[in-house]
């Protein structure tokens, strides 16, 4: 026996913690791990009639400098920014704005609103665009002649169908389904903040507005900074409701594509366009590392200076 | 290729569970067949699909016609569906465990297929006699010299019209393009009905049902077709542009909010009787016999005057062929001239209506509006969709561009010149001849 055994032998080798971690990891290794990593690596190659070779950063060279590529790579990204933006402006203070209202004490009903509101969540996407695209229809849809009913009806038009419309209706649908979230998530904080804070300010003379800015939300930071990251995280990796809703081309002319459509495009291909495994691993690679940049320059800018409260 | 498959996946929604059901069972019944019966029958083959929406046709009607005449052959038909089909027949080719007959996709898909050496030579095959060349220019190498599928089946464009509507407003079937506006314009301006069922939601429709199918009389069909294979003529030639430029004619007389107006919308807007005339792919034809309750009838792209020769898509979809590794080849081969006969024809232009046999035979269809598109043939020069053969290999991809420009022109947000531009920019950019 040597030394380090000896030393072993007082404190035997934790194997418990292999056998309560090992299932887990080595799932989580196998299923999310080594296809990372595969992906990476596959980005790397160039394949043709079944042969690949090795080709260094030339995928990535063409994706981001020749016309054809780059001008879909770049459309894909500020669409994608734009649809990011939508959600950082709409869903989320909306979701705010829900979940000051649902915990508001003297709100009847309040489970009601808590869960038809958190009720798109739950349905697939499919059906979600589904739904969304028959009310917009301008041929069978009810949101023409609601818009008459209320007397704007001459500001309906196929927005779902128009390029300068287009996007900006797919983020409404999309926040109009995810709002769930954010308001469930800000709302959990609201309740655990203890009402002798609250209280406290009250009998300090604070009305209701001034508890909200002063008290609730500096205590509810930490989770709205939260929400934000997930967003951003669903956004540029967002692809279902716009394959549901437009199909992979994301017309009109390309004015719906998303980093997800372009991936799906490239990888798999379109129609007659073949599929090209190493180009979409690519394309994966950076929307990884976009999301990656963009996770971390929150986490040091962001994150760190947020004052956590412990009560 | 997609298109119809998206047609029939539509058309059978209905219908779903009891097909899969009945797929599953005789799936079954099949394999437990096949192996019962491999002892006893001289040869037994296999035959890989896409069509599972017909795989009760075959069960219940080609392979027991086949088997009145060739008793000692068993045939399987294994069908998966549609969007997997391509990879999974990879997979089973690699693993040698595919079926004997290879249904093959048009062009490329196919002929990858055979240049990996797993579909056989088919030079020799007697039945491919029986096909012109057009029909076989969709399975034979880039050089003319190797066929490596049979055809089977096409689909033809062109427009179906609500013959109530056009009798209410005493209008007869355009032959011009003068006459066919002229029609639009007398729709438009004395009934409610839309007078265009067409959106450009989808792309493809504007593509596929606008451009293909309007564009063969402006190019000459096959002639135009080969000058841009050979190079000889380019995408902004004046018959692209004038292509372009009766496209986007039709703006005016879609319906409203035709740009977010899906392919399904437009069937539906058909079928109700509220539109006139709707661009159609003759797959399209099921639907309307199950789902309209009014007589339609159908009529060819319209030619720039009277008189003038015209030209239809009269698209190759479908082949067949043989597993270069197949272990009976010769009873493969005797299936496969025996899908080149007549018998075969009209069986399946009659199971499967608004898919055409590609064989020279004279066969009698008895749905009216499937016999009025085939009836075209003899009138009309027949070509294939210009972008599929050969055009669609590179990067930017022809096809999918086409969908894109043509969308646009439609809509009104691109010109017919910038258009073809962009296409003919795209396409030089990788193909030599047009460089």
């Amino acid at each position: 026996m040597n030394p380090s055994n000896q030393h072993d032998e007082k404190k035997p080798f934790p194997w418990h913690l292999v056998f309560f971690l090992g299932p887990g990891l080595l799932i989580y290794v196998v299923f999310s791990v080594y296809p990372l990593l595969d992906t990476l690596v596959l980005s790397l190659y160039n394949e043709q009639q079944g042969q690949s070779h090795f080709v260094g950063l030339q995928n990535f060279i063409t994706l981001i400098t020749d016309d054809t590529w780059s001008q879909a790579f770049w459309n894909a990204l500020g669409n994608n920014f734009t649809f990011f933006a939508i959600h950082m402006l709409v869903q989320n203070p909306i979701g705010l704005i829900l979940a000051v209202l649902l915990s508001t004490p003297k709100l009847r009903l309040s489970g009601t609103y808590r869960t038809l509101i958190f009720m798109p969540t739950m349905l697939s996407v499919v059906i979600i665009g589904f739904v969304w695209q028959l009310l917009l229809s301008p041929i069978w849809g009810i949101s023409e002649d609601f818009l008459y009913t209320i007397g704007l009806g001459q500001y309906f038009d196929a927005w779902l169908g128009k390029e300068s419309s287009a996007l900006i209706t797919l983020a409404f649908i999309s926040v109009w389904q995810f709002v769930g979230i954010p308001m469930m998530l800000i709302y959990a904080t609201l309740l655990n903040i203890p009402d002798d804070i609250v209280d406290a300010s009250v009998v300090d003379g604070a009305n209701s507005l001034q508890t909200f800015w002063h008290i609730k939300l500096p205590l509810i930071l930490p989770t709205i900074a939260m929400v934000s990251i997930l967003t951003f995280v669903a956004n540029f990796n967002a692809f279902e409701l716009i394959y549901a809703v437009k199909g992979a081309l994301a017309g009109p002319d390309f004015s719906t594509d998303l980093m997800g459509t372009f991936f799906y495009r490239t990888f798999f291909g379109f129609q007659l366009q073949q599929g090209s495994a190493s180009m979409g691993a690519a394309v994966a690679t950076l929307m990884f590392l976009i999301i990656l940049v963009g996770v971390m320059l929150f986490l040091f800018f962001i994150q760190r200076r947020i004052q956590r409260f412990q009560f | 290729m997609f298109n119809v498959r998206y047609a029939s996946l539509k058309t059978r929604t209905a219908t779903k569970t009891p097909t899969k059901a009945v797929s599953k069972l005789t799936c079954l019944a099949a394999i437990l067949m096949s192996s019962t019966s491999a002892v006893q029958a001289a040869s037994s083959l296999s035959i890989e699909s896409w069509r599972s929406d017909d795989a009760n046709i075959w069960s219940d009607v080609i392979i027991p016609a086949f088997n009145k005449s060739h008793p000692d052959t068993q045939i399987n038909f294994a069908p998966t569906p549609p969007t997997e089909y391509n990879s999974a027949l990879q997979a089973k080719l690699k693993a040698g465990s595919a079926g004997d007959l290879i249904t093959c996709r048009p062009f490329d898909t196919a002929l990858d297929l055979y240049k990996d050496g797993y579909l056989a030579n088919l030079n020799d095959l007697e039945g491919l006699k029986q096909f012109s060349d057009v029909a076989k220019s969709a399975w034979i190498t880039d050089d003319g010299k190797d066929q490596f599928c049979m055809p089977v089946a096409s689909v033809i464009h062109g427009f179906v019209y609500n013959k109530e509507i056009f009798k209410e407003l005493n209008l007869s079937v355009p032959k011009t393009r003068d006459e066919f506006f002229k029609t639009l314009d007398t729709i438009k301006s004395e009934s409610r009905y839309t007078p265009l069922a067409m959106g450009t939601a989808d792309q493809w429709e504007a593509a596929t049902m606008g451009f293909q199918n309007i564009g063969p009389n402006h190019w000459k069909g096959e002639e135009g077709r080969k000058a841009l294979l050979t190079g000889e003529a380019a995408l902004t030639d004046s018959a692209y542009v004038d292509t372009f430029k009766e496209l986007a004619q039709w703006k005016p007389y879609l319906g409203r909010g035709f740009e977010a107006q899906k392919y399904s919308d437009s069937q539906n807007l058909f079928t109700l009787g509220r539109a006139a005339i709707y661009p159609a792919g003759s797959w399209d034809i099921q639907t309307f016999n199950n789902q309209a309750d009014f007589e339609f009838g159908a009529f060819p792209p319209p030619v720039a005057k009277a008189g003038d020769t015209c030209y239809i898509s009269d698209h190759t979809d479908m082949g067949i062929g043989i597993n270069a590794n197949s272990k009976n080849k010769e009873a493969a081969k005797v299936f496969l001239n025996w899908m080149a006969s007549k018998e075969f024809a009209t069986l399946y232009a009659n199971e499967v209506p608004g898919f055409f046999p590609l064989s020279d035979h004279q066969i009698d269809i008895k749905d009216p509006v499937a016999q009025e598109f085939m009836s075209w043939r003899q009138q009309c020069e027949s070509t294939i969709r210009n972008s599929y053969q050969i055009l669609s290999r590179g990067t930017p991809n022809l096809e999918n561009q086409l969908w894109n420009v043509s969308a646009q022109v439609i809509n009104g947000t691109m010109t017919p010149e910038a258009a073809a531009k962009e296409v003919q920019d795209g396409l030089a950019q990788w193909y030599k001849p047009q460089q």
